[in-house]
Protein backbone atom coordinates (compact mmCIF):
# COMPACT_ATOMS: atom_id res chain seq x y z
CA UNK A 1 0.00 0.00 0.00
CA UNK A 2 1.15 3.33 -0.90
CA UNK A 3 0.68 6.38 1.29
CA UNK A 4 -0.89 9.27 0.25
CA UNK A 5 1.49 12.01 1.06
CA UNK A 6 4.10 10.54 -1.64
CA UNK A 7 0.94 10.86 -4.29
CA UNK A 8 -0.17 14.34 -2.95
CA UNK A 9 3.87 15.35 -3.74
CA UNK A 10 3.53 13.68 -7.04
CA UNK A 11 0.93 14.95 -7.92
CA UNK A 12 2.20 18.84 -7.27
CA UNK A 13 5.19 17.59 -9.15
CA UNK A 14 3.57 16.69 -12.26
CA UNK A 15 1.94 20.05 -12.04
CA UNK A 16 4.89 21.42 -12.01
CA UNK A 17 6.44 19.28 -14.26
CA UNK A 18 3.45 20.04 -17.08
CA UNK A 19 3.54 23.92 -16.66
CA UNK A 20 7.19 24.10 -16.61
CA UNK A 21 7.86 22.26 -19.61
CA UNK A 22 5.12 24.24 -21.51
CA UNK A 23 6.33 27.76 -19.76
CA UNK A 24 10.17 26.98 -21.15
CA UNK A 25 9.03 26.09 -24.80
CA UNK A 26 7.44 29.45 -25.23
CA UNK A 27 8.62 31.74 -22.37
CA UNK A 28 5.62 33.82 -21.61
CA UNK A 29 2.42 31.29 -20.85
CA UNK A 30 -1.39 33.04 -22.63
CA UNK A 31 -4.46 31.22 -22.24
CA UNK A 32 -3.63 29.29 -24.98
CA UNK A 33 -0.75 27.87 -23.21
CA UNK A 34 -2.74 27.16 -20.04
CA UNK A 35 -5.47 25.20 -21.70
CA UNK A 36 -2.33 22.78 -23.37
CA UNK A 37 -1.52 22.51 -20.17
CA UNK A 38 -4.46 21.48 -18.55
CA UNK A 39 -5.07 19.54 -21.43
CA UNK A 40 -1.86 17.26 -21.15
CA UNK A 41 -2.59 16.78 -17.12
CA UNK A 42 -6.49 15.71 -18.02
CA UNK A 43 -4.99 13.29 -20.83
CA UNK A 44 -3.08 11.75 -17.90
CA UNK A 45 -5.47 11.68 -15.65
CA UNK A 46 -7.62 10.01 -18.25
CA UNK A 47 -5.46 7.12 -18.80
CA UNK A 48 -5.47 6.60 -15.26
CA UNK A 49 -8.88 6.71 -14.69
CA UNK A 50 -9.23 3.72 -17.55
CA UNK A 51 -6.98 1.53 -15.82
CA UNK A 52 -8.42 2.22 -12.29
CA UNK A 53 -11.92 1.35 -13.37
CA UNK A 54 -10.77 -2.25 -14.67
CA UNK A 55 -9.51 -3.02 -11.17
CA UNK A 56 -12.36 -1.68 -9.56
CA UNK A 57 -14.93 -3.14 -11.28
CA UNK A 58 -13.44 -6.59 -11.28
CA UNK A 59 -15.82 -7.95 -8.83
CA UNK A 60 -18.73 -5.91 -8.97
CA UNK A 61 -22.49 -6.32 -10.69
CA UNK A 62 -22.52 -4.90 -13.71
CA UNK A 63 -24.85 -1.78 -14.02
CA UNK A 64 -28.41 -0.79 -15.06
CA UNK A 65 -27.73 2.19 -16.30
CA UNK A 66 -26.40 5.32 -16.00
CA UNK A 67 -27.72 6.27 -13.21
CA UNK A 68 -26.32 3.10 -11.91
CA UNK A 69 -22.86 4.05 -12.89
CA UNK A 70 -22.98 7.63 -11.75
CA UNK A 71 -23.71 6.20 -7.72
CA UNK A 72 -20.92 3.65 -8.42
CA UNK A 73 -18.80 6.42 -9.34
CA UNK A 74 -19.66 8.79 -6.18
CA UNK A 75 -19.21 6.09 -3.74
CA UNK A 76 -17.16 2.92 -4.32
CA UNK A 77 -14.88 4.59 -6.90
CA UNK A 78 -15.06 7.91 -5.21
CA UNK A 79 -13.49 6.31 -1.47
CA UNK A 80 -11.33 3.65 -3.57
CA UNK A 81 -9.49 7.16 -5.27
CA UNK A 82 -9.86 10.32 -3.33
CA UNK A 83 -10.75 8.42 0.37
CA UNK A 84 -14.10 10.03 0.87
CA UNK A 85 -17.74 9.82 -0.50
CA UNK A 86 -18.97 12.61 -2.73
CA UNK A 87 -21.37 14.97 -0.51
CA UNK A 88 -23.85 15.48 -3.20
CA UNK A 89 -25.08 13.91 -6.09
CA UNK A 90 -27.25 16.16 -8.56
CA UNK A 91 -28.86 15.54 -12.12
CA UNK A 92 -31.03 16.50 -14.60
CA UNK A 93 -31.99 13.49 -15.94
CA UNK A 94 -30.46 14.25 -18.80
CA UNK A 95 -27.08 13.33 -18.59
CA UNK A 96 -25.77 16.13 -16.50
CA UNK A 97 -24.40 15.53 -12.69
CA UNK A 98 -23.06 17.45 -10.32
CA UNK A 99 -20.45 16.03 -7.78
CA UNK A 100 -20.31 17.84 -4.78
CA UNK A 101 -17.28 16.90 -2.96
CA UNK A 102 -16.68 19.33 0.47
CA UNK A 103 -13.51 18.34 1.18
CA UNK A 104 -11.70 17.17 -2.36
CA UNK A 105 -8.77 15.47 -0.74
CA UNK A 106 -6.36 17.45 -3.03
CA UNK A 107 -6.77 21.23 -2.12
CA UNK A 108 -7.32 20.35 1.29
CA UNK A 109 -3.98 21.08 1.96
CA UNK A 110 -3.68 24.24 0.09
CA UNK A 111 -5.69 26.19 1.57
CA UNK A 112 -9.52 26.98 2.98
CA UNK A 113 -10.94 29.69 1.83
CA UNK A 114 -10.13 32.03 -1.31
CA UNK A 115 -6.48 31.78 -1.10
CA UNK A 116 -4.86 30.60 -4.25
CA UNK A 117 -8.33 30.08 -5.78
CA UNK A 118 -6.94 30.98 -9.51
CA UNK A 119 -4.59 27.90 -8.73
CA UNK A 120 -7.23 25.74 -8.30
CA UNK A 121 -7.76 24.55 -11.92
CA UNK A 122 -4.39 23.01 -12.31
CA UNK A 123 -4.64 20.98 -9.45
CA UNK A 124 -8.36 19.64 -10.53
CA UNK A 125 -7.34 19.00 -14.26
CA UNK A 126 -5.65 15.43 -13.75
CA UNK A 127 -8.67 14.17 -11.68
CA UNK A 128 -11.17 15.40 -13.83
CA UNK A 129 -9.32 12.99 -16.29
CA UNK A 130 -9.54 10.15 -13.76
CA UNK A 131 -13.60 10.81 -13.63
CA UNK A 132 -13.85 10.69 -17.56
CA UNK A 133 -11.29 8.00 -18.05
CA UNK A 134 -13.30 6.11 -15.44
CA UNK A 135 -16.53 6.75 -17.26
CA UNK A 136 -15.29 6.14 -20.82
CA UNK A 137 -14.43 2.39 -19.58
CA UNK A 138 -17.33 1.97 -18.61
CA UNK A 139 -19.11 3.04 -21.52
CA UNK A 140 -20.08 6.83 -20.64
CA UNK A 141 -18.39 9.58 -23.43
CA UNK A 142 -18.35 12.55 -21.44
CA UNK A 143 -16.60 16.06 -20.52
CA UNK A 144 -15.69 16.57 -16.84
CA UNK A 145 -15.34 20.24 -15.43
CA UNK A 146 -14.38 21.10 -11.95
CA UNK A 147 -15.49 24.56 -10.51
CA UNK A 148 -14.46 26.03 -6.85
CA UNK A 149 -15.51 29.21 -5.48
CA UNK A 150 -14.15 28.16 -2.09
CA UNK A 151 -11.56 25.88 -1.04
CA UNK A 152 -11.47 22.23 -0.62
CA UNK A 153 -15.11 22.31 -1.66
CA UNK A 154 -15.16 21.40 -5.08
CA UNK A 155 -18.24 20.65 -7.47
CA UNK A 156 -17.33 18.98 -11.04
CA UNK A 157 -19.61 18.86 -13.48
CA UNK A 158 -20.25 15.34 -16.10
CA UNK A 159 -21.93 15.63 -19.19
CA UNK A 160 -22.73 12.92 -20.97
CA UNK A 161 -21.79 12.82 -24.24
CA UNK A 162 -24.87 11.20 -26.03
CA UNK A 163 -23.94 9.26 -29.00
CA UNK B 1 6.00 0.94 19.70
CA UNK B 2 4.50 -0.59 17.01
CA UNK B 3 0.99 -0.64 17.33
CA UNK B 4 1.23 3.23 18.29
CA UNK B 5 3.31 3.60 14.64
CA UNK B 6 1.21 1.14 13.08
CA UNK B 7 -1.93 3.68 13.88
CA UNK B 8 -0.28 6.96 12.76
CA UNK B 9 0.28 4.93 8.76
CA UNK B 10 -2.70 3.39 8.61
CA UNK B 11 -4.97 6.29 8.48
CA UNK B 12 -3.26 7.58 5.52
CA UNK B 13 -3.11 4.79 3.50
CA UNK B 14 -4.65 5.21 0.01
CA UNK B 15 -4.92 2.92 -3.33
CA UNK B 16 -1.86 1.99 -3.96
CA UNK B 17 -2.98 1.40 -7.79
CA UNK B 18 -3.62 5.27 -7.70
CA UNK B 19 -0.32 5.72 -7.11
CA UNK B 20 1.17 3.07 -9.95
CA UNK B 21 -0.91 3.86 -12.38
CA UNK B 22 -0.07 7.77 -11.91
CA UNK B 23 3.49 7.29 -11.74
CA UNK B 24 2.82 5.31 -15.02
CA UNK B 25 1.36 8.22 -16.72
CA UNK B 26 4.31 10.94 -15.64
CA UNK B 27 6.81 8.35 -17.19
CA UNK B 28 4.75 8.26 -20.55
CA UNK B 29 4.49 11.82 -20.62
CA UNK B 30 8.37 12.29 -20.14
CA UNK B 31 8.74 9.65 -22.70
CA UNK B 32 6.67 12.00 -25.14
CA UNK B 33 8.33 14.94 -23.72
CA UNK B 34 11.73 14.16 -23.89
CA UNK B 35 13.77 12.63 -26.57
CA UNK B 36 16.13 10.23 -25.40
CA UNK B 37 15.87 8.29 -21.97
CA UNK B 38 18.80 9.71 -20.09
CA UNK B 39 17.03 12.91 -20.45
CA UNK B 40 13.57 11.20 -18.46
CA UNK B 41 16.06 9.56 -15.93
CA UNK B 42 17.52 12.77 -15.42
CA UNK B 43 14.10 14.40 -14.94
CA UNK B 44 12.66 11.56 -13.08
CA UNK B 45 15.26 12.30 -10.63
CA UNK B 46 15.15 15.70 -10.35
CA UNK B 47 11.38 15.63 -9.67
CA UNK B 48 12.27 13.07 -6.77
CA UNK B 49 14.68 14.87 -5.26
CA UNK B 50 11.77 18.00 -5.31
CA UNK B 51 9.48 15.66 -3.59
CA UNK B 52 12.24 13.97 -1.28
CA UNK B 53 12.94 17.45 0.14
CA UNK B 54 9.55 17.72 1.67
CA UNK B 55 8.97 14.26 2.36
CA UNK B 56 11.40 14.28 4.58
CA UNK B 57 9.54 16.26 7.08
CA UNK B 58 6.73 14.64 6.42
CA UNK B 59 8.69 11.09 7.68
CA UNK B 60 10.40 12.84 10.82
CA UNK B 61 7.11 14.40 11.97
CA UNK B 62 5.18 11.27 11.71
CA UNK B 63 7.93 8.60 12.76
CA UNK B 64 9.16 10.53 15.73
CA UNK B 65 12.85 9.53 14.61
CA UNK B 66 16.01 11.53 15.71
CA UNK B 67 19.08 12.07 14.22
CA UNK B 68 21.53 9.19 13.32
CA UNK B 69 24.55 8.01 14.60
CA UNK B 70 25.82 6.25 11.66
CA UNK B 71 25.60 5.13 8.23
CA UNK B 72 24.01 1.83 9.16
CA UNK B 73 21.45 3.00 11.33
CA UNK B 74 20.19 5.63 8.26
CA UNK B 75 20.55 2.21 6.12
CA UNK B 76 17.70 0.62 9.00
CA UNK B 77 16.07 3.78 9.00
CA UNK B 78 15.12 4.07 5.31
CA UNK B 79 14.46 0.26 4.52
CA UNK B 80 12.62 -0.97 7.84
CA UNK B 81 10.48 2.35 8.58
CA UNK B 82 10.65 4.83 5.70
CA UNK B 83 9.67 2.15 2.96
CA UNK B 84 7.55 0.53 4.79
CA UNK B 85 5.85 3.92 5.46
CA UNK B 86 5.20 4.82 1.93
CA UNK B 87 5.80 2.30 0.03
CA UNK B 88 4.68 -0.87 1.67
CA UNK B 89 7.48 -2.64 1.36
CA UNK B 90 10.66 -3.59 3.26
CA UNK B 91 13.82 -4.07 1.37
CA UNK B 92 16.73 -5.91 2.66
CA UNK B 93 20.22 -4.31 3.37
CA UNK B 94 22.80 -5.85 2.14
CA UNK B 95 26.10 -6.10 0.80
CA UNK B 96 28.06 -3.61 2.82
CA UNK B 97 31.31 -2.12 1.77
CA UNK B 98 34.11 -2.83 4.19
CA UNK B 99 34.41 0.86 5.04
CA UNK B 100 30.86 0.94 5.69
CA UNK B 101 29.81 3.72 3.26
CA UNK B 102 28.29 1.92 0.98
CA UNK B 103 25.24 -0.58 0.40
CA UNK B 104 22.19 -1.93 -1.41
CA UNK B 105 18.60 -1.87 -0.93
CA UNK B 106 17.28 -5.00 -2.25
CA UNK B 107 13.59 -4.89 -3.48
CA UNK B 108 11.56 -7.95 -3.89
CA UNK B 109 8.58 -5.83 -5.04
CA UNK B 110 8.81 -2.86 -6.63
CA UNK B 111 5.15 -0.93 -6.05
CA UNK B 112 5.77 1.55 -8.62
CA UNK B 113 6.79 -1.30 -11.43
CA UNK B 114 3.31 -3.19 -10.71
CA UNK B 115 1.54 -3.27 -14.30
CA UNK B 116 4.73 -2.38 -16.23
CA UNK B 117 6.67 -3.95 -18.95
CA UNK B 118 9.33 -1.51 -20.66
CA UNK B 119 8.92 -1.56 -24.41
CA UNK B 120 12.41 -2.73 -26.85
CA UNK B 121 13.11 0.97 -27.46
CA UNK B 122 13.42 2.24 -23.70
CA UNK B 123 16.31 -0.27 -22.82
CA UNK B 124 17.78 2.74 -20.69
CA UNK B 125 15.56 4.09 -19.21
CA UNK B 126 15.62 3.70 -15.41
CA UNK B 127 11.86 3.53 -14.76
CA UNK B 128 11.81 4.08 -11.16
CA UNK B 129 14.23 7.17 -10.92
CA UNK B 130 12.69 8.79 -9.16
CA UNK B 131 12.90 6.89 -5.91
CA UNK B 132 16.72 7.97 -6.21
CA UNK B 133 16.08 11.36 -6.28
CA UNK B 134 13.57 10.79 -3.42
CA UNK B 135 15.99 9.28 -1.09
CA UNK B 136 19.07 11.86 -2.60
CA UNK B 137 16.50 14.70 -1.65
CA UNK B 138 15.66 13.47 1.55
CA UNK B 139 19.08 12.50 3.43
CA UNK B 140 20.38 16.16 2.02
CA UNK B 141 18.08 17.64 4.17
CA UNK B 142 19.28 16.15 7.10
CA UNK B 143 22.74 16.79 5.85
CA UNK B 144 23.76 14.01 4.03
CA UNK B 145 25.45 13.97 0.76
CA UNK B 146 24.93 10.20 -0.86
CA UNK B 147 24.96 8.73 -4.33
CA UNK B 148 21.98 6.89 -5.35
CA UNK B 149 21.52 4.64 -8.43
CA UNK B 150 19.97 1.49 -9.97
CA UNK B 151 22.62 -0.98 -9.86
CA UNK B 152 19.80 -3.94 -11.35
CA UNK B 153 16.13 -3.79 -12.13
CA UNK B 154 13.84 -6.63 -13.15
CA UNK B 155 12.37 -4.03 -15.43
CA UNK B 156 15.60 -4.38 -17.71
CA UNK B 157 16.02 -8.60 -16.56
CA UNK B 158 17.79 -8.53 -13.45
CA UNK B 159 16.50 -10.90 -11.10
CA UNK B 160 16.49 -8.39 -8.26
CA UNK B 161 15.90 -4.48 -8.15
CA UNK B 162 19.01 -3.20 -6.27
CA UNK B 163 19.31 0.29 -5.20
CA UNK B 164 23.07 1.11 -4.11
CA UNK B 165 23.55 3.91 -1.64
CA UNK B 166 27.32 5.40 -1.18
CA UNK B 167 27.91 8.30 1.42
CA UNK B 168 30.08 11.11 0.32
CA UNK B 169 30.18 13.22 2.68
CA UNK B 170 28.59 15.20 5.70
CA UNK B 171 27.06 18.65 4.82
CA UNK B 172 28.12 21.46 7.33
CA UNK B 173 25.28 23.31 8.87
CA UNK B 174 25.06 26.75 8.27
CA UNK B 175 25.80 26.98 5.21
CA UNK B 176 22.82 26.31 2.76
CA UNK B 177 23.65 25.61 -1.05
CA UNK B 178 24.27 29.23 -2.64
CA UNK B 179 24.74 31.46 0.64
CA UNK B 180 27.95 33.07 0.95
Amino acid sequence: MADESLFDFLHMEIVAHVYKEQQSSKGEMDNKDRAVCISVLEGMGFRVGQGLIERLTRDSPSFKDELDIMKFICKDFWTKVFRRQVDNLRTNHQGTYVLQDNKFVLLTQMSSGKQYLDQAPKYLAFSCGVVRGALSNLGLESVVTAEVSAMPSCKFQVVIQKL
Amino acid sequence: MSRQSNRTTDSKKMNSELFTLTYGALVTQLCKDYENDEEVNKQLDKMGYNIGVRLIEDFLARSSIGRCQDFRETADVIAKVAFKMYLGITPSVTNWSPAGDEFSLILESNPLVDFVELPDNHSTLIYSNLLCGVLRGALEMVQMAVDVKFAQDTLRGDSVTEIRMKFIKRIEENLPAGDE
